[in-house]
């Protein structure tokens, strides 16, 4: 099976820090890939590595199967769509598209034609001779697409192209990108701090801390099943609650907490003695009855009307912040700021994972 | 005006058009006018000017197109200067770069003081150093035949040693220029050109020196008006077959006495380093103001 990337342990050091520490990971053709990371955690690192700018410390890059040691960026079957787009603002629109086949020596009225069907791919037909200055954030971005769309590359890299715009723009962009994908059918390996752009367009997202690669997952994977604490913080809200292993039966762990037992899915690192937290997402919380034999009590500090949701902020007795999204249709029974609470959750929506491996 | 005024208070603004005002039409104008008058008029004894021969001429132009061996001078100034520019250029561009693009800070700010620091040393000294450098018996020759590059000394003095004293002489202010205008330069432009498949060849001529092209046409422009007026290093550097115009003003002004004659010919090289800043800033396609920055 041939892999549009495949990463082999690679380590990028700076001086005496690792900016990147043995990453893994294999990228399918056609396969929109994310990573995800908080800033500085080494994403751009490893896109400079694939697209060519840097030399791994250790390891091997590897596109269509083919070792890319020694291979510069422009001898690379791969293209870049920088941050800050780095569009030539003394050319027109079209000679920006067309750079890449400039440099393959393309014949001028061939070149003119392929950017003008690259202006229809992006819906900006008639753009061709306009400035760079003229365009908005959303053209200059898409006419940066185009430009690496032109050299026809079997990996597009895309290194946060949506940061610079507001947010209806980077909305209206998603959908977009994901569409350009989609109908080209170029891998795209793209990189993000933001976790709701990467779960919305991708079909794999890697999850990146300090370096280390925590998670390689689909997004629903990364949702639910999160492997690492780091990743259950990360993607999306959660709530954490620390306690050690009782027991384990079934799948389902049972942890003494401060609020008593509680049971969760038992993930990775859980055994019984050793400690571990429990992670609940504040959409699996609901309003305990009064009889329920374990909850978690809380009291509320205020609750936040979001339309189809209310999101009720509590604190427990040991100060820490308890996040619930209660359905609108039951906010008519929530308690009001100040007033004690009990939430409770199926164990099934609950994961536990040992608190042993990397927090970050 | 207003702004001035705003800022400074009637007082001060007023003195500062003043000075403005004074340099401009007392050091600026007045010298030239001056020397335009003393170009137009006959070399007379003290007693003559202002009597019936003291009249506006061409003559003195006249003269020169009519000397060969000054005209073949003046040609030979204006083309060895474009060739100082040219090599000026060649030397700074690719050091201009790496200093603003690929060097480290330390090993830049270094270079930069490298540069720098002979620039503290008067124009006459540092050619001198050059002087004794290409000297016969000089360490040139004296490093090149111990070598064994050289069987038998070079003369060094001449067209080659004035074009090299004054690329030496003139460097920064082609250096300056074209680095100021290439680290405004994104980072980013460079690599997508090569990331899209550029060769380093293409990358500067479609990227990098079409955006420093105001910086390349300062730099040119400075440096050739520079090596069209100087005249130390031809002085110093260069041997009677390598005469430079300025040394041919020289003359009349203070060894053939003429001081009309000096005057048409500085005004001839004045009117040329004109002409040479329009038709660089035309081929350049950039506007005095682009320069000005
Ligand atoms: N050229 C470099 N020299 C030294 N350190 C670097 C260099 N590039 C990146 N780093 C460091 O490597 C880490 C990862 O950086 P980067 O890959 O840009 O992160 P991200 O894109 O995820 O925000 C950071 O700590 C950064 O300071
Ligand atoms: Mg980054």
């Amino acid at each position: 099976m041939s892999h549009s990337v495949a990463l082999e342990r690679i380590t990028m050091s700076f001086g005496a820090t690792k900016a990147v520490d043995d990453v893994s990971f294999t990228v399918e053709p056609g396969e929109f890939f994310s990573i995800l990371g908080p800033s500085g955690c080494g994403k751009t690192t490893i896109l400079r590595m694939v697209a060519g700018f840097l030399a791994p410390s250790a390891g091997r890059v590897l596109i269509g199967d083919r070792d890319m040691a020694g291979l510069g960026p422009n001898q690379r079957p791969t293209a870049m769509i920088f941050q800050s787009l780095a569009l030539f603002p003394l050319m027109p629109v079209w000679e920006n598209i067309a750079f890449g086949l400039e440099a393959r020596g393309v014949p001028r009225a061939k070149r003119r034609r392929r950017a003008d069907e690259l202006l229809e791919l992006i819906a900006l037909p008639g753009y061709g001779d306009r400035k760079i200055a003229e365009l908005s954030g959303g053209q200059k971005q898409r006419v940066a697409i185009a430009r690496a769309l032109a050299v026809e590359p079997e990996v597009l890299l895309l290194d946060e192209p949506l940061s610079a715009l507001d947010l209806k723009l980077r909305q209206h962009m998603r959908a977009e990108l994901r569409a350009i994908q989609k109908r080209t059918g170029v891998t795209f390996l793209y990189i993000t701090h933001d976790q709701s752009e990467a779960l919305a367009m991708s079909d794999r997202v890697a999850v990146m801390s300090a370096g280390v690669l925590q998670q390689v997952a689909a997004p629903r994977t990364l949702y639910e099943d999160p492997e690492t604490p780091f990743v259950a913080r990360f993607v999306g809200e959660t709530n954490a609650i620390p306690g050690t292993v009782a027991h384990v039966a079934d799948g389902i762990a049972a942890l003494d907490t401060a609020h008593g037992r509680l049971s969760a899915r038992a993930g990775r690192g859980v055994a019984a003695g050793r400690a571990a937290t429990l992670y609940v997402r504040p959409e699996a919380l609901g309003i305990a009855a009064a009889d329920a034999p374990s909850a978690l009590g809380a009291r509320v500090e205020r609750l936040d009307f979001e339309g189809a949701f209310g999101l009720l902020h509590a604190v427990t007795a040991d100060g820490a912040a308890v996040l619930a999204a209660l359905p609108s249709t039951t906010l008519g029974a929530a308690p009001a700021a100040g007033e004690a609470v009990r939430f409770a959750f199926a164990p099934r929506d609950a994961i536990a994972l040992g608190a042993a491996q990397g927090e970050a | 005006m207003g702004a001035l005024t705003a800022r400074f208070g009637a007082g001060l603004a007023g003195f500062f058009v003043l000075l403005v005002g004074f340099w401009l039409a007392g050091l600026v104008l007045a010298p030239n006018l001056m020397m335009i008058d003393f170009a137009l008029r006959p070399n007379l004894l003290p007693a003559d000017v202002g009597g019936p021969a003291d009249v506006y001429s061409l003559d003195n132009l006249a003269y020169l197109a009519g000397e060969p061996v000054h005209r073949d001078i003046f040609f030979k100034t204006v083309w060895a200067s474009a060739l100082v520019m040219l090599a000026t250029f060649v030397v700074c561009y690719p050091l201009a770069y790496w200093l603003a693009q690929t060097a480290s800070p330390s090993a830049a700010s270094l270079v930069v003081l490298a540069l720098i620091v002979p620039f503290w040393i008067n124009e006459v000294l540092r050619t001198l150093a050059w002087y004794i450098l290409f000297a016969f018996r000089g360490p040139l020759n004296a490093l090149l035949l111990g070598l064994g590059i050289l069987d038998e000394p070079m003369r060094w003095y001449g067209d080659g040693g004035v074009l090299v004293g004054m690329v030496y002489a003139y460097i920064l202010f082609m250096l300056f220029p074209i680095y100021n205008s290439i680290e405004s330069l994104e980072k980013a432009q460079v690599e997508a050109a090569r990331d899209l498949g550029a060769s380093t060849w293409r990358i500067h001529t479609r990227i990098v020196i079409p955006h420093a092209k105001a910086g390349i046409a300062t730099g040119c422009v400075f440096t050739f008006m520079l090596a069209a007026g100087s005249y130390v290093a031809p002085a110093l550097l260069g041997a009677p077959g390598s005469r430079w115009f300025t040394q041919i003003i020289y003359n009349w002004f203070f060894e053939g006495g003429d001081w009309n004659r000096g005057a048409a010919y500085a005004l001839v090289l004045l009117v040329l380093c004109l002409a040479v800043v329009l038709i660089t800033l035309r081929v350049f396609r950039v506007s005095l103001t682009d320069v000005a920055k």
